[in-house]
């Protein structure tokens, strides 16, 4: 293994949990603050996908149909939860995890009338698509490093709105003590919509860059969807920083996890052996990752403040 | 499990509801394929493929009408065996035409076999029913699961590679693939690298396979992992450096989704739609008139299908209650494949030829492979020795 080798590793590990932040930031602020369990969430990261591609054959243009698939990402994560998750938040969990599972097969089956169910593909837009040439054999595409860069903006956006905004001081206080705010007259119900909405949104958009690199098809949103509870049960529900930082480790271990483990375990076991256990190892890396926190830091890595 | 009253009643409501009156000697044929899930589109090829031969034939399959009952087994074992149980026990068809993916084949098989239904497989087959427990009431009339990547081994060795990077998905379909490209590749097998199964991010193992230093990289990637693979391959700038030779990765079903990044790809298989003959031009001009896609082999194996049951039942005068006379009759394989050669070895699994392929952009800027040359003919698997049929 060469050193631009394990480079290139990380950085398709950074860019792997940056994708994964984007996802799980929504995710954990809809879960720590509303207290509400929405398996729908990894449908939006699939909505996010369509959205791009749909607006890229109608427009013809990347970056149109990157600002449209945002708005309109945004609008179907309002519009759910007008019609449907407003509903459930005073239900008990399991008519919300019942709900919003049905939510997962409505969108899924439509997403499958509508674009039949192929697997599609767009190209990456012009400006970015090409590569960067790091030693003689290994080239890195710009596309990756772009998405990098743009992960980056949008975890220390979110990180300076959630600490320094009145509206992040809100969240943060929404997610504590939700009757304390309510009875401070704060309207509860119109920061819980902002919440759902940006985080439907950013779901999306984490859809809408992924689809270039990954395909589209109908259910890519499901298995995401797992890994993105992995990270804020090892971030720690709630919180923003404990959701950036258990998902660049998730990206890492499980990237650098796939081509180390078998060879690793190479240098105990023979070659054959390795092969077998090595990939069935990895991908359980950081399942195991999430055991252990459950066991010694149950909260989570970095728990969002005065979560009991 | 015998039809209670309560499904007898229904049905008897239902075809009075439906005013058609089933006739004693109609042909019911059951089919059992993946419709649901990222998937279906193999799925829906092997439907069309087949109910476009029927079509074609005015409904019927050796002069019989025929009724074409179609479930869905989900890619769930327990959703496919309760699907194929109601077929034969309460449906009693007299065909099961099925499955996409082996293990919905493996789950099937034993019910229908037992009641003594003949089971046809359009795509799945899988090494496990053609040696030993080969059957008498299973046939194949797609190909053995190694041969494509036995195959694509030959392959390798004519177009003069020395060293290739190996790599698929960790599961039995990946594992059989990887293991007979090995039996005949004659070089050097850089890395194996086996990933989870519907893998995402392939950056890892492309820069592996950039670092290796092999000349080609040969890979199964089946559906969309196929499509990322492929997208990310181009993406990586690998194109320029090694060659890219695959099974079930750039077919008529992902093709769509990876469209100029593909083009030159090489791929080893049983069939292509532009192969040359009159059977297959009247087919492929069909089907794309019907349905506005380009078939892939899926569609080709489940259009040969019911040209073979057509061949069967008018054999046998119509009847279908003589199950030796039937089975003879599908043995003998007496239609004109659209692939060319066709027969059917000892163990009911197809002998028949393989070629090298490769992708091509059509004028019309749809994306097709298309016949390079053939590799190897009448080329019969390597586990009808053990079948005692």
């Amino acid at each position: 293994m060469s050193l631009t080798l394990f480079l290139i590793l990380c950085l398709n590990g950074l860019q792997y949990g940056l994708l994964l932040f984007l996802i799980a930031a929504g995710l954990t602020l809809v879960f720590g603050v509303m207290g509400f369990i929405n398996l729908a969430h990894g449908v939006q990261y699939m909505v996010g996908a369509y959205l791009i591609f749909a607006f890229t054959a109608l427009t013809g243009n990347f970056w149109i149909a990157l600002l449209l698939s945002l708005i309109t990402a945004l609008l179907i994560g309002l519009i759910l939860e007008y019609v449907v998750f407003r509903r459930l938040y005073a239900r008990s969990h399991l008519d919300q995890v019942l709900a919003t599972f049905g939510i997962i097969i409505f969108l899924n089956e439509l997403a499958k009338v509508l674009f039949g169910p192929a697997t599609l593909s767009i190209d990456t837009p012009e400006l970015l698509s090409g590569s960067i040439q790091l030693t003689e054999q290994l080239r890195y595409p710009v596309y990756r490093l772009a998405t990098i860069g743009v992960g980056l903006v949008v975890a220390v956006g979110l990180f300076l709105t959630i600490s320094y905004t009145r509206t992040g001081m809100l969240i943060r206080a929404g997610s504590t003590t939700p009757e304390m705010v309510s009875a401070l007259g704060v309207n509860i119900k119109q920061l819980f919509q902002i919440v759902f909405g940006v985080g439907a949104m950013l779901a999306g958009f984490a859809g809408v860059i992924a689809a270039p690199i990954f395909a589209i098809e109908p259910g890519m949103g499901d298995n995401i969807l797992i890994i993105a509870f992995v990270v804020i049960i090892i971030g720690g529900v709630g919180s923003i920083g404990g959701a950036f930082v258990a998902a660049i480790l998730v990206g890492l271990i499980d990237t650098l996890g796939r081509s180390l483990m078998t060879e690793f375990l190479g240098l105990l076991f023979n070659a054959s052996m390795a092969n077998q256990i090595g990939p069935a190892l990895a991908s359980m890396l950081i399942y195991i990752l999430m055991a252990a926190i459950l066991v010694f830091r149950p909260k989570g890595l970095l728990p969002a403040k005065g979560v009991a | 499990m015998k039809p209670t009253f309560k499904t007898a009643t229904g049905a008897a409501a239902l075809s009075l509801l439906m005013g058609t009156t089933a006739l004693a000697d109609d042909l019911k044929i059951g089919m059992v394929v993946t419709l649901s899930g990222p998937p279906a589109a193999l799925g829906q090829q092997i439907v069309d493929g087949f109910q476009l031969a029927l079509d074609e034939k005015g409904g019927k399959l050796g002069g019989q009408t025929v009724e074409l009952i179609v479930e869905d087994d989900e890619l769930k074992p327990d959703v496919a065996l309760l699907k194929a149980t109601s077929l034969v026990d309460r449906e009693e068809v007299d065909f099961v035409v099925g499955t996409v993916f082996s293990n919905m084949l493996q789950a099937i098989f034993k019910p229908i076999v037992e009641s003594e239904t003949f089971l046809i497989s359009p795509n799945a087959g899988p090494s496990t029913f053609a040696g030993k427990n080969c059957n008498p009431y299973f046939f194949v009339t797609s190909y053995q699961n190694n041969q494509n990547a036995e195959v694509s081994g030959m392959v390798a060795n004519e177009e003069g590679f020395e060293n290739v990077f190996v790599m698929a998905p960790n599961y039995q379909a990946g594992r059989d693939n990887v293991e007979g490209f090995n039996q005949t590749f004659k070089g050097a097998v850089t890395d194996e690298v086996f990933t989870p199964l519907g893998h995402q991010d392939f950056s890892a193992e492309l820069a592996r396979m950039s670092t290796s230093g092999a000349d080609a990289v040969f890979t199964f990637m089946p559906g969309g992992m196929g499509v990322r693979l492929v997208g990310q391959f181009d993406g990586a700038g690998l194109k320029d450096s090694m060659k890219f030779m695959s099974v079930f990765t750039t077919d008529e079903t992902t093709l769509p989704g990876q469209k100029d990044a593909a083009v030159g790809f090489l791929a080893a298989g049983n069939w292509a739609p532009d192969m040359d003959n009159d059977a297959n031009n009247a087919f492929v001009s069909a089907f794309e008139a019907k349905y506005g896609y380009i078939p892939g082999g899926y569609a080709m194996q489940a259009y040969d299908t019911a040209n073979l049951i057509d061949s069967a039942v008018a054999a046998t005068g119509g009847s279908v209650d003589d199950k030796d006379a039937v089975r003879a009759a599908l043995k003998a394989a007496d239609f004109s494949s659209v692939r060319g050669d066709f027969s059917f070895n000892n163990n009911h699994y197809p002998v028949q030829d393989f070629h090298a392929l490769t992708v091509v952009k059509r004028d019309d800027g749809k994306f097709h492979t298309s016949f390079v040359r053939t590799v190897v003919e009448d080329y019969a698997d390597s586990f009808a020795g053990e079948c005692g049929m």
